[in-house]
Parts: structure tokens; sequence; C-alpha cells
């Protein structure tokens, strides 16, 4: 002790110990659920509200803020935009200054609610009127935790089956050998398809989308990954493992998932030298916002379109989107509930419509319709849609065929790690790293463990 | 004397106050509550509850902190000597130049201007298994080129070649090292007969020993705290569901368990583990290399 450093060393060590023994959290309790006065729908407000997460960068979303700030009859709108940065507002919920509404994605919403960062919505519910009836029910149920409504829903997202006709015709294919009702042609269909002279991949025979599609696979063989209530992971069950060494084997009579990703990845995806304009890829399930991207930049591109279908012939897609919700220590709550209200409402998503349906005509381009998130508005806007000639228009048909056959993953408290678990393992087969069943199986024990913790620490905080 | 000592030492705290503070507010005592999350489960909403040293216990029976950490070390080894002999190869060209050197130095340090997030996003280009430069250049010589961003055997001798982008700033620091070896001691050399490469070996490396140090002291440090460039081409903006194993390095973990899977007190104990390997590898790195370094005036 006598050793100067020693002594300096012993007293820095002991005044870290007395700081960190003063050290506190910076976040708090639960917070109590605003209660039903503070949403009444004859309200005006004042001030601003702050909506993190949402950029109203088209007609669709400026159409719509403009409606949700008129019906605060007074209040301004200031967004925050750019993607909903997760650490930026659980910074300023822990520290107290949250924004008045978030925008996030749907499978956040589970994790959000069991840590107390975003408040029940019964009341907003309530007291501002709002039928839940008219949302997506798969969409109500992704946002939707301990039996209670924490979110918004709104747009959705479903994969249809989009392929090349010509390279189709050529092959001497039709849609239906591509659309997933017979794996077995989807495999003779790659086969046929993919053009690798000198071992160079020049044309994707067919793109299975690993690893964010799994859960259509394994779908499409009746397996869920998550079980109703969120609760258990189904990551190995037989069908999945099924499912995924089927789509991996399509990559591999392809010559690998590293030739068609390097493919995928060097493809000029938004643009006029995309992979079908090119004749580059035959066919692949993609979620449906691709179809106006293509419409939009290669209206010339020779499109097949039908749903992606399960070995029985029914229409498939697995549905995910965005919700508003409403942070914990939110200071203007009601104004914060309104707003998502009005920018989910039907006449709000008509309006929204209308504004599109005018750019897209001064364009001299058709108008392919908007999945709402919201089913009354769906079925308003599908009226609204003008006629683009084929194959656009069985695109669309088919959109609107695949957003009524869909499924969601449930909501729950460890979305991120949960789908880590699953993700990962694709990687891993893809990789070349491990075998499927290995691979799911080391997955499920991830998953589980991963649910077991998050469900145990709601428990905990929830009692 | 004493008096006068007592002034300077008050305006020199005085002066260096305004930095004082921010490190104090900004980054020693994060750092010391870093320590006490270490010890707490953490989400950063709720309040930190102790739970001792469990977030320690689960880091060394978690496989994936290992697996982390080991990419982490292998990309090190890989990366530090390669960024040294290129940043020295480049520095003895530019030293050997005797026109536009000023243009020379310029172009070599701007690819230090890059953000690294732009750099990740140029390696998914380079580095493409079909249509990469890389592989369209192997090509030529007719080698069949690897799948370098998904083949996990591929993948971190990838990010160690575009690691080798932003040796700039080492460049210019070796050359300005060069131009201060004394003259005298090449001309001697030159009269004993000694050819570029002897002197190079026994005069240049010696003489500029205590800045090769430096950078493989800092470049180390950089290397076992790699991100960006890898989380953007791997786990980021590059591929938002497609990841490799290969390029999950330990800065990158610890990013995901704090602000994507929000346990921050188990992060925080994944931070302290890196501290004391980074203390434990830089102290190894001095006792070893000590006897290699050559100060002019004798030992600091």
């Amino acid at each position: 002790m006598n050793n100067p450093l020693v002594r300096r060393s012993v007293l820095a060590v002991s005044l870290a110990l007395a700081l960190t023994s003063c050290a506190k959290g910076t976040g708090g309790g639960a917070a109590p659920a605003p209660s039903g006065e503070r949403f009444d729908p004859g309200a005006s407000y004042r001030g601003a509200i702050t909506v993190m997460g949402f950029g109203a960068t088209d007609e669709i979303g400026a159409t719509r803020v403009g409606l949700a700030e008129k019906s605060l009859k007074g209040a301004e709108v200031k967004l925050v935009e750019g993607d909903l940065d997760i650490q930026q507002f659980l910074s300023s919920v822990a520290a107290g200054d949250p924004p008045d509404v978030i925008y996030a994605n749907r499978d956040q919403v589970g994790t959000f609610a069991s840590r107390g960062a975003i408040i029940p919505l019964t009341s907003c519910v309530r007291g501002e009127g709002v039928d839940t009836s008219m949302y997506d029910k798969n969409a109500l149920a992704q946002v939707t935790f301990g039996g209670e409504v924490y979110a918004i829903p709104e747009f959705n997202q479903v994969q249809i089956t989009m392929a090349n006709a010509g390279l189709l015709k050529a092959a001497g294919l039709t849609i239906g050998d591509v659309n997933g009702s017979d794996w077995d042609k989807i495999s003779a269909a790659a086969r046929k398809l993919v053009k690798a002279p000198g071992g160079k991949l020049r044309v994707v025979g067919f793109d299975s989308k690993l690893p964010e599609f799994l859960p259509l696979w394994a779908k499409s063989l009746g397996a869920d990954l998550l079980s109703p209530d969120g609760r258990t992971a189904r990551l190995n069950s037989p069908e999945v493992v099924e499912a995924l060494t089927f789509a991996v084997s399509i990559y591999d009579a392809q010559g690998g998932f590293a030739k068609v990703k390097a493919a995928r990845d060097s493809a000029d995806f938004f643009g006029k030298g995309n992979q079908y304009a090119r004749n580059e890829l035959g066919a692949m399930p993609m979620e449906q916002w691709y179809v106006n991207v293509l419409n939009d930049v290669s209206p010339k591109a020779p499109m097949a379109f039908d749903t992606f279908r399960t070995p029985e012939g029914e229409p498939l897609a697995f549905a995910s989107g965005s919700a508003w919700a409403i942070p914990k220590g939110a200071k203007n709550a009601g104004a914060a509930c309104r707003f998502a209200k009005t920018m989910t409402l039907v006449e709000s998503w008509k309006a929204a419509a209308r504004a599109r349906i005018d750019e897209r005509a001064a364009e001299g381009k058709p108008f392919t319709g908007i999945l709402t998130g919201n089913v009354r508005a769906d079925a308003e806007i599908r009226k609204m849609i003008t006629p683009g000639g084929e194959p656009w228009d069985s695109g669309v048909k088919a959109v609107y065929e695949a957003n009524d056959h869909a499924f969601s993953m449930p909501a729950n408290p460890a979305d991120k790690e949960f789908e880590e678990a699953w993700q990962g393992a694709v990687n891993r087969v893809l990789n070349g790293q491990e075998q499927p069943r290995a691979a799911l199986d080391r997955a499920q024990r991830e998953a589980q463990a991963a649910l077991d913790k998050a469900w145990a620490a709601w428990a905990k905080r929830t009692n | 004397m004493r008096s006068t000592r007592f002034i300077e030492t008050r305006a020199a705290l005085l002066f260096i106050s305004p930095w004082l503070l921010g490190f104090l507010i900004f980054t020693a005592w994060p750092v010391i509550n870093s320590a006490y999350l270490s010890l707490t489960d953490y989400d950063v909403i709720n309040d930190p509850s102790f739970i001792g040293f469990d977030n320690y216990v689960t880091l060394f029976e978690d496989p994936k902190a290992g697996l982390a950490l080991r990419n982490t070390f292998v990309y090190t080894v890989m990366s530090v000597p390669a960024q040294l002999v290129v940043s020295l190869g480049l520095a003895l060209l530019l030293n050997s130049a005797t026109k536009a050197t000023g243009f020379f130095r310029t172009a070599f340090f701007l690819p230090k201007m890059t953000p690294p997030v732009a750099v990740g996003i140029l390696l998914l280009m380079l580095f493409n298994g079909q249509n990469g430069l890389i592989n369209g250049f192997l090509g030529i010589f007719g080698i069949d080129g690897p799948a370098w961003t998904t083949d996990p055997a591929w993948v971190k001798p990838g990010l160690v070649l575009m690691s080798l982008w932003t040796v700039g700033s080492s460049v210019v620091i070796i050359l300005a090292a060069l131009r201060g070896v004394p003259q005298e001691l090449y001309d001697s050399a030159l009269v004993d007969g000694a050819g570029w490469w002897r002197r190079t070996l026994r005069i240049t490396v010696p003489m500029i020993s205590p800045t090769l140090f430096f950078l493989f002291i800092v470049d180390s440090i950089n290397a076992l705290q790699s991100f960006t460039e890898a989380y953007t081409a791997f786990f980021g903006a590059g591929n938002t569901t497609y990841g490799n194993d290969a390029a999950l390095f330990y800065a990158i973990y610890l990013f995901q368990q704090a602000f994507e899977f929000l346990h921050m007190g188990y992060a925080s104990a994944l931070a302290w583990l890196l501290f004391v390997v980074i203390m434990a590898i830089t102290a190894v790195q001095i006792l070893v290399t000590r006897r290699f370094v050559h100060y002019e005036g004798g030992k600091p």
C-alpha cells in the first residue's frame, strides 16, 4: 500500500464504487394509462405535437398529415423524419422527454409494450371513439399485447409471385409453375430458367427470397414460427425444417446461394436495369410495393403475376406493416391519439388515394391501389383503382387477393431476438455452416430462451 | 517560488477546465456508470436491478460472445500487420518520389475521408462474387475469385483488404517519420556499400520504430473495436436480413445486445470485458516489442 501507484488505484476504485452506489437508472415505473377524459373527440389542442419516425415524403403521407393536423384544431404537427431510431426513442423516454407519438414497425410494438415504453391505447380508443373493427385483424393482432391494443396499425405489406413472362414462355413454363402451389414444379422451373455460362450466373431461375420469407414457406406447409400467444417458438418443427430445406435447395440447384445473392446485390433493384427488365430473373415471391416500382421504372417489363400459393392452391401472404404508438410520458397524449386516429380513418385514406390518383394521372400512369391496414379503406380504395392494362391489372388483383389471405406473426416481447434466432439459422444454412435441422434446433433454443426471459421480465414488471 | 507554481497550476487548470469538465461528464462518468450497469439487469426504460456478477457469468457461457471475440481477434491479427506493411510500403514510395509528392500524399489520404458506412457499402460492390471489381480483376488472370461476401472463409479477408482503403493517415504519419531520419546515416551506409534493402532494414525501420510501434498499438486498438464497415455490410443498411457469423465482431455483438435486444446491463459487461482484453493485449504488445523499438534519447 506504500506504493503511490497502488494507493492511487485503490482510491480510484473506492471512488468508482462510491459513485456507482449512488447511480440510479434514468427510467421509472410503468406510467398509468391516461384516463378516458383526456381523450375527448371534441377537444381542441394547442402548441405542437412531435411525431418521431415518420416522413411525409409522398402524397399519401402528406395528405393524411395535413388532415390529422387539421383534426387537432389548433396544434401544429412536427415531424422527426427518418425511420424510428430505437436508441433515440428509448433514450428520450428514459429521459422523460419523449415525442408525443411514434411510427414504428408493427413487430416492434410487443417489445416496446412489454418494457413500458409505450402506453396501452384502451382509453384512447374508447375516448376518441376509434372503431378498431375497421383495422385488418392480422394488423390489429400484431399491435395487441397482453390483451390490450398498444398501437394503431396502418399499411399492410404482403407478398405475391412475380415472374418474367418472357423467360417463362421461352422455357415452356407458366406462372402456375412458379407460384408455390407445386414445389417439384418450382425446382424444375428453377433448373430450366437458370443460365450460368462458364459458371457465371447470368439468369437466376427462381429466388426463394431467403432469409426473410422463411415464415411464408413454412406457413404454406401449415407451420407457424411462433405460437399464437407469442410465448412458444416453433422453429424446429418438421414443417419448418422441410420448408427451409426446400427453399435452400432452390439456390443449390442454381449454383448456390452465394451466386444468387451476388447477382441480387449487383442488380439495379429500383431502377430501369432491374432483374426483370434485363431478363435476369425468372421468378420470386416479393412484397407488393415492388409492383409499383416495376410499373414505374420499367412499364414494358414482360411481367406475370399471381398470388403466392400453398400446395393446396390457396393464396397465402405474410403480412407486416407499421403502427402509431404513444410513448410513456408523452406530454400531449390526447392530441397524439387524435393524430393516430385521423391518420388511419377511411376518409383520410381516400383523400390520400385521390392525391395519388392525381399524381399518377399527371404522369400518365395508373393508380395501383394502397394496402392501408384498414379493411374498409381498402375496399373503398380498390374501387378507385385505375386500369393500367395487362400485366399490371393482374398484379393489382393478385395483391388484393393476397391481402385477403394473409397471416402475421403475433406480438411478443422479444421480437428482435426471435427474428435474429431464425434468420441467423437460415443464414448459417445458406452460408454452408450448418444443416437445416441443426441450425433450427439451435435457433429454437436461442429463441425460446429469449422469449422466456422477456415474458418473465414483463410478468415481474406488471405484477 | 511556491506561490508562482501555485498560480501557474491554477491558471493551467483553468485553461484545461473546459476539456476536463467535458471529460468528466461525457467520458469518466459514463465509464464509471457502465461498470455499475454491468452488474444490473437494465433495459434502458426501467430502473436497473442489481444482479451481481450474473452478466459476467452469462458472458462466459455465451457462445456468441466467444465467437465474436474470436472473429475480432482473427481480424486484428490479419489486418494490423497488413495495414502496417502497406502503409510503410506506400510511405517509402512517397519518400523516394521526387515530383508531385504533395499530390500523391493527398491522393493516399483522401480515402480516409470516406465515411465508414460508405466503405461498408463499397465493400459489397467491390467484392461482389459475380460482378465485383476484385473478382473481375482476378478473372483477367484466370482466377475464379471467391464469394467474398457470403463464404465464411473469405468474409474476414475481404474486410481486411477493405481496411487497407483507409491507410492514408498511417502513410502520412510514417512519411513524417521518414523525413526525420538523418541523411548522414544513409550516406555512411552508402559509403559502406549497403544497398536499398539493407539501408531500409538497418537504418530506416529502426529509426522510425517508435512511429511504427505507435501505429501498431493504435491500429490494434482500432481493429479490436471494429464496427461500422462490417456492421453496414453484413448487419445493417447493406443487408437488413442477411447476416454472416464470420463478420460478427465483438463491437457489433455489443451493439446488438445494447440497442437491438435492449440488454444494456449485459452489453455493459461485454464492454468491460473488451476493455480488459484491449488492456491486456496492449500490455503484451508493449512488453514484447519494447526491445525492437529504438529511441534516439534512450528508453522513454
